[in-house]
């Protein structure tokens, strides 16, 4: 099984796709970001804050957002179709272990990635450490666990990798847009933002938890009511061929 | 003895009869060959030996583990080649093997199957760049790496080139003789011919022959033609008088001679005695294509 881990995580990290887009992409981003004067300024419209502290959330909404509805319906849906699974059955090995291999190196990828944010953002822009640190953590964890099990979703329902690919696109943009990575949130009309609240990965308890209190446990609450509805469809529809 | 038992399998999918009554056995240490058209339910009878599928009707022995029961068990014992089945692009020739010499408790030496099978200087290759040849080569090589009693390979050499092709059946030679039991999907009668020991050819779902490859040629009608151009111009008739013979035809200077029994030696006489040379001599003999087309002809 480690072994299996192992191998899963050198497959991931060749793909340097995944690797910028995942794992670096949400940085850069703060770089980039961070470099406009003004979005480093503290400005009433933006609450009395920085931009940059309003946006700290989005950026882990795209991490966990490209893992769970990019990454892993695609690569799924692409083991099913080319035997990948079917080969592993007829070994001892079951293919389970080797979804659980790939969800646990997406899990690594997206903290790895959560980190460097949360790192960059401390050191060059005095972004605070997440404050409720278990809020956050727990908030973390429940969205890449309703995202993945609703890339699962994607896998199992898609006949194809490529309509996977498909139906992962759409759900990766409709989570980016309500978790505000194409406009920030405080453009977002309240009934946006209202979904966006509810919708996984939680962009508003990720926020709430990083810049102070605890994440609202409705939010949580919802997130870990989609992940065991999307874990429990996955599992009752996945095909391994 | 027997090491595969299949009887009275069955398998439809819906409406469709893949497997309608298929029942054979499989000695230890031989080469057997599930020979039939495509669509005949070759690939289903095996993915039911291999427990992947499970059989309507029917009792499926192997190793004297029952394959759906004994899954964990048999998956130990049992190497298999899938049809159509793929390992990641990017993952590499050593990482692959490795990897699945993991699964088992007492793997081979994946390092001395590298060699074994030409693999080794495309050990640090990543299996998307490998040619098909060689990614056959590899899908045989995991098939081993388990120290497998028995070997089932699907369509081994489908869209290899020649070469490739010699080489896979040199190689499958090799692991019966280092004492593993094959079980050769195949729809290739030179295949079949060179290296199964026994045949199940498969039609339509139901076993139609199982024999040697020399068997089951000796099935059909063995006729024979002769084919040849005569140095000088030869009457009919001289080979019309022959018992071997039953019929002699000229085309354009050629002649064409059908008979049975020893025909070659009975014309070659004639030839000899009247001084005339045969040139382009050829000889046509039933073959296991023959065989095959005459086993499994369309029934009106």
């Amino acid at each position: 099984m480690l072994k299996l881990v192992r191998v899963e995580a050198k497959l991931f990290l060749r793909e340097g796709a995944s690797v910028i887009f995942a794992i670096l992409f949400p940085t850069v981003l703060l770089l980039v970001l961070g470099a406009i004067p003004a979005l480093r300024t503290p400005d009433p419209m933006f609450g009395g804050t920085r931009f940059i502290d309003g946006y700290a959330g989005t950026l882990v909404v795209i991490t966990l957002a490209f893992l769970g509805l990019q990454r892993v319906p695609t690569t799924v849906a692409t083991y099913r179709e080319r035997g990948v699974l079917r080969r592993l059955s007829t070994t001892p090995l079951h293919p389970g272990k080797l979804l659980a291999a790939q969800l646990l190196v997406n899990l690594i990828a997206a903290v790895v990635a959560v980190l460097l944010v949360v790192a960059v953002g401390r050191l060059v822009f005095d972004i605070g450490l997440p404050h409720h640190l278990v809020g956050f953590t727990l908030t973390v964890l429940l969205g890449a666990a309703s995202l993945f099990s609703f890339g699962l979703v994607i896998a199992a329902l898609a006949s194809t990798a490529k309509a996977a690919a498909g139906w992962a696109t759409v759900a990766f943009m409709l989570v980016m847009f309500f978790g505000g990575a194409y406009l920030p949130r405080f453009l977002l009309p309240d009934a946006v933002n209202t979904v966006g609240q509810y919708l996984p990965p939680g962009v508003a308890a990720l926020q709430d938890s990083w810049v102070g209190t605890a994440p609202s446990p409705p939010h949580l609450a919802v997130m870990a009511v989609i992940a065991l509805l999307a874990g429990t469809v996955a599992a009752r529809t996945f095909r391994w061929e | 003895m027997a090491i595969i038992e299949v009887v009275d399998l069955g398998k439809r999918y819906g409406p469709t009869v893949a497997v309608d009554e298929v029942s054979f056995t499989v000695d230890e240490g031989e080469i057997f060959g599930i020979l039939g058209p495509n669509g005949a339910g070759k690939t289903t009878t095996v993915e039911c030996v291999e427990g992947l599928r499970v059989p309507d009707r029917g009792t499926i022995r192997v190793d004297g583990l029952d394959p759906r029961r004994d899954r964990t068990e048999l998956r130990q014992r049992m190497g298999v080649q899938l049809q159509e089945s793929q390992l990641p692009e990017r993952i590499k020739v050593r990482e692959a093997l490795d990897l699945y010499s993991s699964f088992y408790p007492d793997p081979a030496d994946w390092r001395e199957l590298v060699v074994r099978l030409g693999l080794e200087d495309r050990r640090d290759a990543e299996f998307g760049t490998l040619s098909g040849g060689q990614k056959q080569r590899l899908s045989v090589a995991l098939a081993l790496v388990g120290r497998p009693r028995i070997a089932v390979l699907d369509e081994l050499t489908t869209g290899l080139d020649p070469q490739a092709r010699r080489d896979t059946w040199d190689l499958i030679e090799g692991i019966r003789d280092s004492g593993v039991t094959v079980l050769l999907v195949t729809h290739f009668m030179e295949e079949a011919e060179r290296l199964c020991d026994r045949l199940a050819v498969i039609d339509a779902g139901r076993v139609v022959a199982i024999d040697t490859p020399a068997g089951l040629v000796s099935r059909v009608d063995s006729e024979q033609r002769v084919r040849f151009r005569p140095s000088r111009p030869v009457d009919e008739a001289l080979f019309r008088e022959l018992d071997e013979v039953t019929d002699v035809r000229l085309h354009g200077g050629r002649f064409v001679i059908t008979g049975r029994g020893n025909l070659l030696h009975a014309v070659t006489s004639v030839l000899a005695r009247n001084q005339v040379v045969a040139a382009e001599l050829r000889v046509d003999q039933a073959s296991l294509d023959d065989a095959f087309v005459s086993l499994t002809k369309p029934k009106k």
